[in-house]
């Protein structure tokens, strides 16, 4: 369910990393506590982020959450196809439905996701 | 975690949980949220059926010499224009003409009504009557002896008929009948809801809800009946312009405010709140409350600001992505100025600013 070669944030981002890039989505877990997403609302590929700053929002049915990028980056591109298709965030939340890929600027911050099993300790708690 | 400290189960809880629902904490109660797709069980209601436990809901007993005075007394609609088996929506307000809750009055028998409160409000609610008795009547918080269970949608009566004799075409709008036999077992039957659909409620003993869920849905599997969450209950009572207390009423705002002037019937003689009610009746209402469609993207929520020509003029009661008409919709109070369908107005989603437009309520009404 929670692939072994991802990191993931307290707030439920995963991060999978790939050199100095990397691509970011929600968890599983995050999108069944959502519920059904309807609209996402994502920053443009150029805008740079501290680590743990805000970067959008994903709206349900019923909720709104904040997304979070747990290392400073810049935006490479935002999964486009989710304008049309939000509830692919719902169906597909380690794949497809990917929110960012981003070019990490400071990877510090990296040291402290946690790994799969630690993130599934951390949602059973 | 969905069992968070104290609250209470409904006598559906196990069902709930063997169906995979999500479950949340509601007014002191772990409810159903979604089954599986929230938008699915909307869908299923407008189109077929949908099963909803509301078994949180409260229910108050006052009966006894003077219950009918007392009520009268209390609530601002017209206790004495009810019938045995007929049922009214009406308010407790404030003596500012405010709400302190909303509610149904059903009348049983001579001086003797069953009041359905929200599950929020059970405590003051009570406490408000008691303390407000100017008869010799009983008043009982009767939570306890009653499971709720809504069955909504076209396909409602179909379903309900293959469990019962009773002739339920005869069952206007607002009437019930109490002692029907569903299924084999007794409850009182009505037909209410709070989906905008055509549907019915049942009143039942807690012992005998398992049996009688269990019983609907297989009655009405066929039919595309689903059970359905606390999430497809508000998306539809929203697009059906329906209140919800804490949202569009509270004790900040009058029935005249809240477009539910239709309930205030000032010639039914003194009841609390009155006098302030036809203060607001002779000048005029300060803000009003306007259903709105969002132009750009994104979604209103509760207590957002409202803004017209860059101004706060306002503020969101509700707001929801509607599944029925694939856009985000919303209520909200405004100055009657602004009231106008068709009026711009901005909504401010974090920091964000985005058009949305005033128009008709109810956003849906049953062709």
């Amino acid at each position: 369910m929670y692939p072994e070669d991802y990191r993931y944030s307290e707030e439920h981002e995963w991060l999978k990393v790939d050199g100095d890039t990397a691509t970011l989505g929600i968890t599983d877990f995050a999108q069944q506590e959502l519920g059904e997403v309807v609209f996402v609302e994502m920053p443009e590929a150029g805008e740079t982020f501290d680590a743990g700053e805000e970067i959008g929002s994903i709206e349900s049915v019923k909720a709104v959450s904040d997304i979070y990028v747990p290392v400073a980056c810049e935006i490479v591109e935002a999964n486009a196809s989710l304008d049309d298709s939000p509830e692919t965030v719902n169906e597909d939340p380690h794949g497809k439905g990917w929110l960012v890929k981003i070019r990490i600027t400071d990877p510090a911050a990296l040291d402290e996701l946690m790994d799969a099993a630690a993130y599934q300790a951390h949602i059973a708690s | 975690m969905a069992d968070a400290g104290d609250s209470r189960h409904t006598p559906l809880y196990d069902q709930h949980l063997r169906a995979g629902a999500k479950m949340v904490d509601f007014a002191g109660w772990v409810m159903p949220v979604r089954y599986g797709s929230e938008i699915e069980e909307h869908h299923a209601v407008r189109r077929a059926a949908g099963l909803f436990d509301v078994s949180h809901m409260g229910e108050v007993r006052v009966r006894g010499d003077g219950a009918l005075e007392f009520l009268q007394s209390l609530t601002p609609n017209d206790v004495t224009k009810l019938r045995p088996g007929r049922a009214h929506y009406s308010g407790l307000l404030t003596e500012q003409g405010t709400y302190v809750d909303d509610l149904l009055v059903y009348m049983l028998a001579e001086n003797d009504y069953l009041v359905v409160v929200n599950a929020a409000n059970v405590e003051v609610d009570y406490g408000w009557m008691v303390s407000r008795r100017n008869s010799s009547c009983r008043i009982d918080d009767h939570s306890d002896k009653y499971a709720l269970l809504a069955l909504q949608g076209p396909k409602a009566p179909e379903i309900l008929s293959r469990l019962t004799d009773v002739d339920l075409a005869t069952i206007k709008y607002y009437r019930f009948i109490d002692g029907a036999e569903i299924a084999g077992m007794r409850c009182l039957l009505s037909r209410t809801g709070y989906t905008g659909e055509l549907g019915f409620e049942l009143y039942l003993p807690p012992e005998d809800a398992p049996s009688m869920w269990q019983a609907l849905l297989e009655a009405g599997a066929d039919d595309g009946l689903v059970p359905c969450g606390l999430s497809a209950r508000d998306t539809l009572r929203l697009e059906a312009g329906m209140a919800l207390y804490g949202h569009e009423i509270d004790r900040e705002t009058t029935p005249y405010e809240a477009g539910l002037g239709w309930v205030v019937k000032l010639a039914s003689g003194d009841f609390v709140g009155r006098d302030a009610l036809v203060r607001q009746r002779d000048e005029g209402v300060g803000r009003k409350l306007v259903g709105f469609e969002m132009l750009g993207k994104g979604i209103a929520r509760q207590s957002y600001e409202v803004l017209h020509d860059g101004e706060a003029v306002g503020t969101v009661c509700s707001g929801t992505w509607s599944p029925t008409f694939d856009k985000a919709l919303g209520t909200a109070y405004v100055p009657p100025t602004l009231a106008e369908v068709g009026t711009e107005i901005e909504i401010q989603i974090r920091k964000r600013t985005v058009a949305a437009k005033v128009v008709d309520l109810p956003f849906y009404r049953r062709s």
